[in-house]
């Protein structure tokens, strides 16, 4: 019974951390970034290709299938991800921005980015499952009846971490004071003097961080593939919108709800459709709660 | 001579299904600026709904086998997209426009799903077989056949081709184009923004449902594998090259797009080894994202400009 409690907070803290990328930019770039699923997978892909350059396995860390060796390529994969956005951005995104062109070609010109960064990976990595290394997960019995993969605890232990950082990140620095200023209103930000291109590299960066993690952490307890971030991008959009979509911490709300229905779904035989159910809950919230659960009526 | 013919018709025959899908998001995109990403759900939807009532009776499936006239398939086909484009936009064109974006999106997906899953109804990944075709079997000839099949193409693309071009000149015409270029301006002229971007959304998706079915009933089979997501992204390039907000351009993209994606396909075929079929998928993807990429940076009204229109009897120089 509370099995399905257990997994769904480990799905929801995956979830959240790819879905604070596509939050920070909705509000800071102000468009829905379908290309945000892409950016774990080429997080998680960078991770595998450090793995492999630092040859010394995974690791583990005491009961943890995965140690210093993972952890740090993923701080590396972190920077790679980081670079690669970065560079989308001065590519394509920044020209459109500079024609002020409508959020909607934005939307569109991501929706493309997704496409092609997935077909991308085809072609570097190949089209079949990879793994960063091979280990059998052994489950432990938490509460009677419900059992977890030591793995489950470190994922749910590197998301709370994360968040915390974040939450710090935003509130205690002077950068993140400055995002929040450009999400409420970009032009007085700019009025005062906020250097907007910087709010929106880090904009970037740390959507794109969290992400890899993200990409990685997805990767290590299933596999990697090419699709794999393209199928996380309905659960995380519903999670923004659900969460109220203004509200960082409605998204990770709006995760916890998506990764509990998700699981609710599986136990209840109904895995095929799990994405369907997804929207489903998201098309009824939106009808009678169209702000989200956290989100202020504008 | 008779091959390289019945090649030409078989890929006009393909064209039109994608210009006609085309036809149908730019009443959305080009002329009311709704972003549907779920072009593949309504497809999808028309698809499926003519093979349940023109199809053949399977063992395994609970309702289906009905075995229609076609055109009762195909208008089935266009009230099953238009009611779920109903629902959709009833729940999210009062929203941000990321929503529709989103929730379109999450439609796509949904439709991939049930088509998978619910074997009871669509018979799951097996697909769905012998639908029959329109109009075929009067001569011997294959040939003569999709000839006959173009022809009914090309009248149903002439017909919903006149109907958009009173549509987009007429009064709620100009109320399309107003509320894309300034929703608040509309509001305060008194235009129920709302419904009036429901009933373009629910149209254009209407026609796509019908070109799904069209689709259907030509091929005689449909399965999951049919509908996949880079189909929605196919039919954005077409329009966005072709022109958006121009009939004719949606109708040239169609053509021009779906030329270069069969070309393409045949000369990286005559390049690559047939083991790297993946890879050749994936390349043409690539270069069709960033066809959209340059259209979108250096050519952002199309092929055929949108034509600046006032009413039918005006005319702008």
């Amino acid at each position: 019974m509370m099995q399905f409690v257990a997994d769904g907070i480990v799905s929801a803290a995956l979830i959240a951390l790819g879905a604070i990328g596509i939050s920070m930019t909705y509000n800071i770039l102000r468009f829905a970034n379908f290309a945000q699923g892409e950016i774990l997978t080429i997080g998680a892909y960078f991770t595998l290709l450090l793995v492999s350059l630092i040859g010394a396995g995974i690791g583990t860390l005491g009961p943890v299938a995965f140690g210093w060796p993972l952890l740090v390529s993923i701080v590396f994969a972190m920077a790679a991800t980081s670079v690669v956005v970065l560079v989308v951005d001065w590519l394509l995104f920044r020209p459109l921005r500079n024609r002020k062109a409508a959020r909607i070609t934005l939307i569109m010109a991501a929706f493309g980015l997704s496409l092609m960064g997935r077909n991308l990976v085809t072609l570097i990595a190949g089209g079949e499952p990879q793994y960063y290394a091979f280990f059998i997960p052994k489950a432990i019995e938490i509460l009677p009846g419900v059992r977890l993969v030591p793995d489950d605890f470190a994922i749910i232990g590197i998301a709370i971490i994360a968040f915390a950082a974040l939450f710090l990140f935003m509130n205690r620095t002077s950068m993140g004071r400055q995002m929040r200023a450009v999400s409420e209103n970009p032009t007085l930000a700019r009025i005062n003097g906020i250097d907007v291109r910087a709010v929106i590299r880090w904009t970037w960066i740390i959507g794109a961080s969290l992400a890899t993690v993200a990409g990685a952490l997805l990767a290590h307890n299933t596999q990697l593939r090419p699709e794999m971030g393209f199928d996380m991008l309905l659960p995380m959009f519903a999670a923004l919108i659900l969460g109220g979509a203004s509200n960082l911490y409605g998204t990770i709300l709006g995760a916890l709800v998506i990764g509990l229905t998700e699981a609710i779904a599986v136990s209840l035989g109904l895995a095929g459709y799990r994405a369907a159910i997804t929207f489903m809950v998201m098309l009824i919230v939106l009808l009678f709660r169209p702000q989200g659960l956290l989100g202020e009526k504008e | 001579m008779e091959a390289y013919l019945s090649t030409i018709i078989f890929f006009l025959i393909f064209a039109s299904f994608y210009s006609l899908t085309t036809l149908g998001l730019n009443l959305q995109w080009g002329f009311t600026g709704l972003f549907n990403v779920g072009i593949v759900g309504f497809y999808a939807i028309g698809a499926y709904t003519s093979a349940i009532l023109t199809g053949p009776p399977y063992p395994d499936t609970l309702i289906g086998g009905l075995g229609l006239w076609f055109p009762i398939g195909f208008i089935g086909a266009m009230v099953t997209s238009g009611i779920a484009a109903l629902i959709v936009g009833f729940i999210t064109l009062r929203l941000r426009e990321d929503f529709l974006a989103i929730s379109t999106f999450g439609i796509g997906l949904s439709i991939q799903l049930v088509a998978l899953n619910f074997e009871s109804l669509t018979r799951g990944p097996n697909g769905m077989y012998s639908l029959p075709r329109p109009l075929s079997g009067i001569s011997e000839s294959n040939l003569v056949d999709n000839i006959l099949y173009l022809i009914l193409c090309l009248a149903i693309i002439g017909a919903v081709y006149w109907a958009f071009e009173r549509m987009v000149r007429s009064p709620w015409g100009r109320v399309l184009r107003a509320i894309r270029e300034d929703e608040t301006a509309s509001a305060a002229l008194g235009k129920n923004v709302f419904a009036i971007r429901l009933q373009s959304f629910v149209v254009g998706s209407a026609v796509m449902g019908l070109a799904g079915a069209m689709q259907g009933n030509f091929i005689g089979f449909i399965s999951p594998q049919d509908f996949l997501p880079i189909f929605t992204f196919q039919v954005f390039v077409m329009l966005i090259v072709g022109g958006s907000g121009n009939n004719m351009g949606a109708l040239l993209g169609g053509l021009v797009v779906w030329g270069l994606w069969s070309f393409s396909e045949q000369v990286i075929g005559a390049v690559l080894p047939a083991t790297f079929n993946t890879e050749a998928g994936a390349v043409r993807i690539v270069l069709i994202g960033l066809i959209l990429a340059l259209a979108l940076l250096y050519r952002p009204e199309g092929i055929l400009r949108e034509k600046r229109i006032v009413s039918r009897e005006a005319r702008l120089s």
